[in-house]
């Protein structure tokens, strides 16, 4: 070796050496940083590219839509126009083109449809309708008349009695109730205009159509989805959706505590409160964008350590060689199994701070980590501190959950990847991050994602450990507080002292999009998606 | 070229001498831990053992050549490696294999990872444990400043049955339990199996629909569905069945694992029901429920543990009800943790706790098998 004349004194090798080690540490650090930068500008590329997909998609539907009723208007023209007189008079009277074609129950039903949808609109639902539509477009009152006292003396109450007024948020529930019957209606209207033209043709031509029982029968058959999916989606649409687009068209009201029914009306405001939350010099939208920024900040924290600890767990559990694994698994699940409202709060309790001061008693952590090391945990009362705990207790429920998880995937990673790695000489961190984390990141991508917006949504964890507390009034109003998430923040404003339901539908509908987000590129890339009509 | 200004480059950089009072500590871990070093430098090596041997020897500063030297060590050291686990992978030498020093590592190694697990899985079930052993302390009050109680007794468990109204809670959580439970599976299994199996033609924009729905937070609706409850039942929204029809009534948007389940299951055996001359329904209730056990325990499961754990709805719906027996066991407990009731409370809080986290615990651990195919499959599955 030419280089061994080279004399170096100790000091000289050890200044060397460490030379060498930072020089290698930059580049490994550089070259770390290059990945990741690549990395989030993919992300970034494939969000850019699925949003677009996610319109595109959207285009095609509302387009597709849009033919499909043209087809059913063009239809609907062509029937009335060849059509008979009996075809003529379902136009007005549904069912009756079906009565005396061999289809009367089925005329009759649609009938009952007919005169139910007509007495429901006159007597209860069209009201609602317009006084539903009368401002939405202008802005103003939701209703008519406020409840008030009234100019005329009562003689036999002995006072001017109080007249109730108009109840918007009934207003906007009815309306939109109304709407979608509208809807049903429609459909089962061209439905039955079509079906009648058709019964006309069957009898010209010869055919004889179905009969009542061989069309009842059918729900059990070809129409099974029908009747499988109806109670289902009955309650769906009653207490989902219903009360969902209500709350949506809430964002776009003013009603608040001040504006509470059946004592006031609200008005439409349109997008003032959307206005108000990211105007970023009002104390509301100081507040907003703090919540936001704790909100991704835990999605991201609570994610990450839950499954990269969780993924660890896995591997040491799964390890050749460990004894007790059946009997570690169980300890470790015993945390998912326990229901949350229970170990959580336990947690919060044991966190307790008591008086806040050294001394001051406190839950059972809080007095040992003071016995042990003279310092006294403030949970619930600085804000950093409360975080952290929280965030190390959600690794408690959290870590068990990705285990179970990862340890399945990871039997299921071809060991002759090992085999070779092992030959190659490679060491088992370098295996870890080479072949296992590609590999489990690969296969659990999605699940990572939806694990990240069940963060964004983790009531659970963020209510019962600290109920959103501690607050700062200097750093947030409206009801927020420190360790509030949106959807905690969400709660208190539907809920209690600090309501404020415009505010609150308006979050959630942030919430929404922040989700969509995130979904749509879980939802572009999996390929179970794409390959679900495939399997079909 | 490139990698020579490279190194030239961290020269200047380093010019200045880095040197700290452990320096000497340093290089002592370096050479105890030489394989932390490699792996980092690995990538490094390949490239730049040829960029040196371009160079010219005598330009070279101490430095260069002290790096070069190590270089080469390093390879030959990584070469040598190389050649030994190539020989000990080789046919002829695998009885060799067990190696006294190789077995001992992986003694170590095991011995290491047993110890963690232990420590790491009594670290996990102290705080129940704790729980546990807090339900039976005879001393009032929240806080106790030892781990275990003083003085052991069972009248926490006499008090909450006979002075509380939890029995009446625990009764009115079995009952909504197992109301939503039955109309949350049947609900669940008719929506995926309608879309796993039957093609229609509203199947792709329900299904889309659906997605969209769960991505709003579920509390956002709760305004609206307290307003609705009220209409429908008057007088009677603040009552068990508000929240049977609050937990089942939207069921049918978790249908996602339950559809994967059904995804599986051989489309063949539907075709051939139905060629037999079987109708649709009988196909379900005859050929694909008797399969779909694991499917079924599972939704049964998630379905009956959620109502126990439920506080946010509960709440909403219970929110000033004058009589605190109709609270289910979540709220009831919760109010007992507030304030003004823990100093008396606490202990019971614990006693209740067992009662109802022992059974549901005992239920999941039973069935946990049942529990892990449905989340690896569903997250898998996306």
């Amino acid at each position: 070796m030419e280089f061994e004349e080279l004399k170096l004194t100790l000091p000289q090798k050890i200044k060397y050496k460490m030379k060498r080690f930072f020089r290698k540490l930059g580049r490994n650090l550089k070259e770390l940083f290059t990945r990741l930068g690549v990395r989030i500008k993919m992300f970034f590329e494939r969000l850019g590219k699925s949003i677009k997909n996610g319109f595109i998609d959207l285009g095609k539907g509302i387009k597709g839509f849009f033919i499909a009723l043209w087809e059913r208007i063009k239809r609907y023209g062509q029937s009335f126009w060849y059509g008979n007189a009996q075809t003529k008079i379902s136009y007005l009277f549904m069912g009756v083109g079906h009565m005396g074609r061999g289809q009367t129950v089925r005329g009759v039903f649609y009938l009952l449809i007919e005169v139910a949808f007509i007495l429901y609109m006159v007597f209860f639902g069209g009201n609602y309708l317009a006084m539903f539509l009368q401002n939405i477009f202008t802005g103003g009152n939701v209703g008519r008349t406020e409840t008030h006292v009234s100019d005329v003396w009562n003689d036999e109450l002995g006072e001017y009695p109080i007249i109730e007024g108009d109840n918007s948020f009934l207003i906007v529930l009815y309306g939109i109730l109304s709407l979608l019957l509208v809807g049903f209606f429609a459909y089962f209207y061209f439905k039955s205009v079509a079906e009648s033209f058709e019964l006309e043709q069957c009898k010209i031509i010869g055919r004889k159509p179905d009969g009542f029982k061989k069309d009842a029968g059918q729900f059990l058959d070809n129409k099974f989805h029908l009747t499988l999916l109806s109670a289902p989606m009955v309650g769906l649409l009653m207490f989902t959706v219903i009360p969902l687009i209500t709350m949506i068209f809430i964002a776009f009201t003013n009603y608040d505590a001040n504006h509470e029914v059946p004592q006031h009306l609200f008005q439409w405001v349109g997008f003032e409160n959307f206005k108000d939350l990211f105007t970023s010099g009002s104390s509301l939208g100081k507040t907003f964008w703090r919540v936001l920024g704790w909100t991704l900040v835990w999605a991201v924290l609570a994610t990450f350590t839950s499954y990269f600890f969780g993924m660890l767990l896995a591997m040491l559990i799964n390890k050749k060689g460990i004894k007790f694994k059946k009997l570690y698994r169980t300890l470790f699940v015993t945390t998912i199994a326990v229901p949350q409202f229970v170990s959580l709060l336990i947690m919060s309790k044991m966190l307790d701070t008591g008086g806040g001061t050294l001394g001051s008693g406190g839950g059972i952590i809080t007095q040992l980590i003071e016995q042990i090391f003279g310092y006294h945990l403030k949970f619930g009362i600085d804000i950093q501190t409360t975080r952290i705990c929280i965030v190390l207790v959600n690794m408690w429920i959290g870590v068990p959950y990705s285990m179970l998880m990862c340890s399945g995937i990871l039997m299921n990673i071809p060991q002759d990847l090992y085999e070779s790695a092992r030959i190659d000489g490679a060491s088992p961190a370098r295996m870890f991050f080479k072949i296992t984390l590609p590999y489990m990141l690969f296969v659990t991508g999605p699940y990572l994602i939806t694990q990240f917006i069940g963060n964004i949504n983790n009531f659970n964890v963020i209510f019962l450990l600290s109920g959103g507390g501690p607050g700062d009034l200097m750093l947030y109003t409206d009801g927020a507080k420190g360790t509030d998430l949106l959807v905690t923040w969400l709660y208190k404003l539907s809920l209690g002292t600090d309501r404020n339901y415009k505010l609150a539908s308006v979050i959630g509908i942030l919430v929404f999009i922040i989700s969509a987000v995130f979904s749509l590129v879980v939802y572009n890339k999996s390929t179970a998606v794409k390959g679900e009509d495939n399997f079909q | 070229m490139r990698k020579k200004d490279i190194i030239l480059e961290d020269q200047k950089e380093l010019e200045t001498p880095v040197l700290h009072e452990n320096d000497v500590e340093n290089d002592v871990l370096d050479e105890q831990n030489p394989v932390s070093v490699e792996e980092a430098e690995n990538i490094v090596t390949e490239t730049e053992g040829e960029a040196v041997s371009e160079l010219d020897m005598t330009l070279l500063t101490d430095w260069e050549k002290f790096d070069a030297m190590e270089q080469a060590l390093e390879e030959e050291r990584k070469r040598q490696r190389q050649d030994r686990r190539a020989r000990r992978n080789s046919p002829a030498s695998v009885k060799k294999k067990k190696h006294a020093g190789m077995k001992f590592r992986r003694i170590f190694g095991n011995t290491v990872g047993q110890i963690v697990l232990t420590v790491l899985s009594i670290l996990w079930v102290i705080p129940l444990f704790y729980l546990f052993i807090q339900s039976f302390r005879k001393e009032p009050g929240a806080w106790s400043p030892t781990f275990f109680p003083q003085e052991w007794t069972l009248d926490n468990y006499k008090r909450l049955f006979l002075e509380t109204e939890f029995p009446r809670w625990y009764g009115n959580t079995l009952l909504i339990a197992v109301c939503s439970c039955v109309i949350t599976t049947l609900f669940v299994l008719a929506v995926a199996y309608a879309f796993s199996r039957i093609k229609f033609k509203a199947r792709k924009p329900i299904m889309n629909v659906m997605l969209i729905l769960g991505m709003f937070p579920g509390f956002m609706s709760m305004t609206a569905v307290y307003f609705l409850l009220k209409i429908l039942l008057p007088g009677y929204y603040q009552s068990h069945l508000s929240l049977i029809i609050v937990y089942s009534a939207g069921a049918a948007m978790s249908y996602y694992v339950a559809k994967g389940f059904f995804d599986t299951v051989p489309k063949s055996l539907d075709e051939a029901a139905r060629i037999d001359g079987a109708s649709r329904c009988r196909t379900f209730f005859q050929v694909i429920l008797p399969l779909s056990k694991p499917i079924i325990i599972y939704t049964i499961l998630i379905s009956f543990v959620a109502p126990w754990c439920d506080y946010i709805f509960v709440s909403y719906i219970m929110a000033g009800v004058p009589d605190i027996g109709m609270y289910t066991v979540s709220l009831g407990m919760y109010k007992w943790l507030e304030r003004e009731m823990i100093q008396q409370y606490f202990t019971i809080f614990c006693a209740a706790a067992v009662i109802v986290a022992t059974p549901i615990t005992a239920l999941f651990m039973f069935l946990q098998k049942y529990y892990v195919q449905g989340v690896t499959g569903g997250a898998v599955k996306g």
